[in-house]
């Protein structure tokens, strides 16, 4: 794993990803603002749309929906310049409670993980737990498998950088 | 001889625990399996090619059942992964998936990371402009 400088916002600010079990992965990062403001960054899709896609990814969002409401539906659709079809990721809010928790399902495979994002505010900061529960392992294991083959090209220079830095 | 197969399965394994939460007691089962001289000739065997476990029970002087006991302690170590194709069960060298699998969740880190370090920036944003709308009010 790449080091992150010291006092970098990186290192102050680090993404931690831990497999809790063969069907379950969590992401936690925290943000120095009260929750009512990530929420904001994360419920209004104009907001979204600025930090969803990575810009090293080089892939665009075509469109954006998203009717954040519990039971209400979302829906992506990218580009990227190496694939002619757009890639759609879709799906519903199964949870939604401002400023707290969202969940919501990923329907473009059949058997997708249930993503489920927790904000907890302690002393003006905000802890952010996102929680991805997969129906069975073997659905686990064939999103491994997909996205080994599947995604686009970036995914080609982590895993050079992957190989580089252990 | 194909010590470097083994070699590399540790290797493997030690890099992908290095990622999970179960360090230790991954860490644990796969020296376990690697313990037995017998598993590490199993290894070794399905370094050169992939064999049935009925291969690899004659090949080893063993009865199947004991045979079928090693290639568990192995699979669940996740050095070796089994395929039952009609009768026959055959077993391969699991170092892809273990590969796959920290990989994996390299990408998810990678990707998370680059998504919440733009998240931050919004927010960093967001935040100011809270500031300076609360402080325009009170004036």
């Amino acid at each position: 794993m790449p080091k992150e400088k010291e006092g970098s916002p990186a290192a102050m600010n680090r993404t931690a990803v831990e497999r809790k079990s063969d069907r379950e992965l969590v992401v936690t990062r925290t943000f120095d603002a009260p929750a009512h403001i990530v929420f904001e960054a994360w419920s209004k899709p104009e907001l979204f749309k600025r930090w969803w896609i990575p810009k090293s990814a080089g892939m665009s969002l075509v469109s954006c929906d998203m009717d954040i409401r519990t039971g209400g539906a979302y829906r992506l659709v990218f580009r990227h310049p190496a694939f002619d079809q757009p890639m759609t990721f879709f799906g519903t809010y199964r949870e939604v409670t401002p400023h707290k928790r969202l969940v919501w399902t990923n329907e473009e495979s059949d058997q997708g993980a249930v993503t489920t994002v927790t904000l907890e505010e302690s002393a003006g900061k905000t802890l952010v737990t996102l929680h991805e529960l997969y129906p069975t392992k073997a659905a686990r294991d064939e999103a491994i498998a997909g996205s080994a083959e599947g995604l686009p090209e970036q995914f080609a220079q982590l895993d050079e950088l992957l190989a580089g830095g252990e | 001889m194909r010590s470097w197969v083994i070699g590399l399965q540790i290797t493997h394994a030690c890099f992908t625990v290095n990622h999970m939460v179960h360090y230790q007691a991954r860490l644990d089962t796969t020296f376990a399996a690697l313990s037995d001289v017998t598993r590490r000739g199993v290894l070794e065997q399905l370094g050169s090619s992939d064999a049935s476990i009925t291969d690899l029970a004659q090949r080893f002087h063993m009865t199947l059942t004991g045979m079928k006991k090693h290639v568990s302690v192995l699979e669940q170590a996740g050095l070796v992964t089994t395929e039952k194709v009609g009768r026959v069960r055959t077993c391969k060298l699991g170092l892809r998936r273990l590969e796959e699998e920290a990989a994996w969740i390299e990408r998810h880190r990678q990707l998370w990371s680059a998504r919440f370090d733009a998240l931050d920036k919004i927010v960093e944003q967001l935040k100011r402009k809270e500031k300076a709308d609360a402080q325009r009010k009170r004036r």
